[in-house]
């Protein structure tokens, strides 16, 4: 049964990564990754790591890909550039490349001499895997991993909203280049600036409302 | 199953995910392909995980997953900036890093 389920998940994942790399449309790439990260949800659960899986289907193919998704109906999936893609040479050369490290991986993974790679694993306690074991894991042994990965989702979430933001920052220096510098953090930016009004096109509206404000406060 | 056969797969789909970075040009499928390729280490290091019978390569599978959504974002954040800047969305007339 086990046997079956595996080799049903791993048609799955080899699938959606074919797929992946082959269709034309980003969104049909985008789809073919969750259809490939479930798939790895499977495997995960086949070696008991409940919680990994569960993680997987949660964060990856729930939030990761709803963003991909946004990002390709943002930008349209479409707009490739006119320029031709790698030339015959070039694609055989890549899948070259790929076979020669899919044999490279073979020869390094099977022939380790690791004895238990040819078995199902070590004998295992009941809860492996299990959120609470994986929790217990995380908050005692792997602390400051943890603490780091907090850091880091922040900074990532700081700098995703910096590149991305709509206005401000980006200035026209007059040669037609946009530059963003640290000064542009530091200036103080008309009311409303960022904000879902700003996106709607009333930005300018807030500050004039609030230039208003401040000529009433002077006169 | 053996480990062996879920070590197989990750390192096929490693090569595929690899195999995608060299060959496309779009941007956002380049980050799908390293999305491929971290989710193919992060098969591997449950599988070893299982081998042993030692939660810690799950810790470290949970991590890679941290990382792996901080560079989405980021790498997202970039191609959102690229289109703002009417820049093309091909990774071959990309050469420079600057604004």
């Amino acid at each position: 049964m086990s046997a079956v389920l595996f080799f049903i998940a791993a048609a799955g994942t080899l699938a959606g990564a074919i797929g992946v790399i082959t269709l034309k449309d980003p969104f049909y790439a985008v789809l073919a990754l969750v259809g490939h990260l479930v798939s790895l949800a499977v495997l995960f659960l086949l070696l008991h790591a409940e919680f990994i899986a569960a993680a997987q289907v949660v964060i990856y193919a729930g939030a990761v890909m709803v963003l991909y998704v946004f990002v390709v109906s943002y930008i349209g999936g479409q707009n490739l550039s006119s320029g031709q893609g790698p030339g015959r040479a070039g694609r055989f050369g890549a899948f070259a490349c790929a076979g020669a490290l899919v044999i490279e991986l073979f020869i390094a993974v099977l022939g380790s001499g690791l004895r238990s790679i040819g078995t199902i694993g070590a004998r295992v306690a009941v809860g492996f895997g299990s959120p609470e074991a994986i929790g217990s894991l995380l908050l005692t042994k792997f602390l400051v991993p943890f603490e780091i990965a907090s850091y880091l989702l922040l900074l990532a979430a700081v700098g995703a909203v910096t590149l991305a933001r709509r206005r401000g920052g980006l200035d026209d220096r007059g040669d037609g280049t946009p530059t963003i510098s640290v000064m542009d953090f530091m200036r103080p930016r008309p009311f409303g600036t960022g904000t879902m009004a700003e996106g709607f096109g009333h930005g300018e509206a807030l500050s004039a409302a609030q230039s208003e404000r401040r000529q009433e406060r002077e006169s | 199953m053996t480990i062996a056969w879920y070590l197989a797969v990750s390192a096929v789909i490693f090569a595929i995910g690899a195999g995608g970075v060299l060959v496309r040009r779009n941007p956002l499928v380049v980050l799908l392909c390293l999305e491929l390729m971290l989710n193919a280490a992060n098969l591997a290091l449950v599988g070893f995980s299982r081998m042993w019978g030692n939660g810690q390569g799950q810790v470290f599978a949970l991590i890679v997953l941290v990382v792996a959504a901080c560079e989405v974002t980021v790498g997202l954040g970039v191609i959102v900036a690229m289109h703002r800047l009417r820049l093309p969305s091909d990774v071959d007339t990309m050469r420079e890093l600057q604004g």
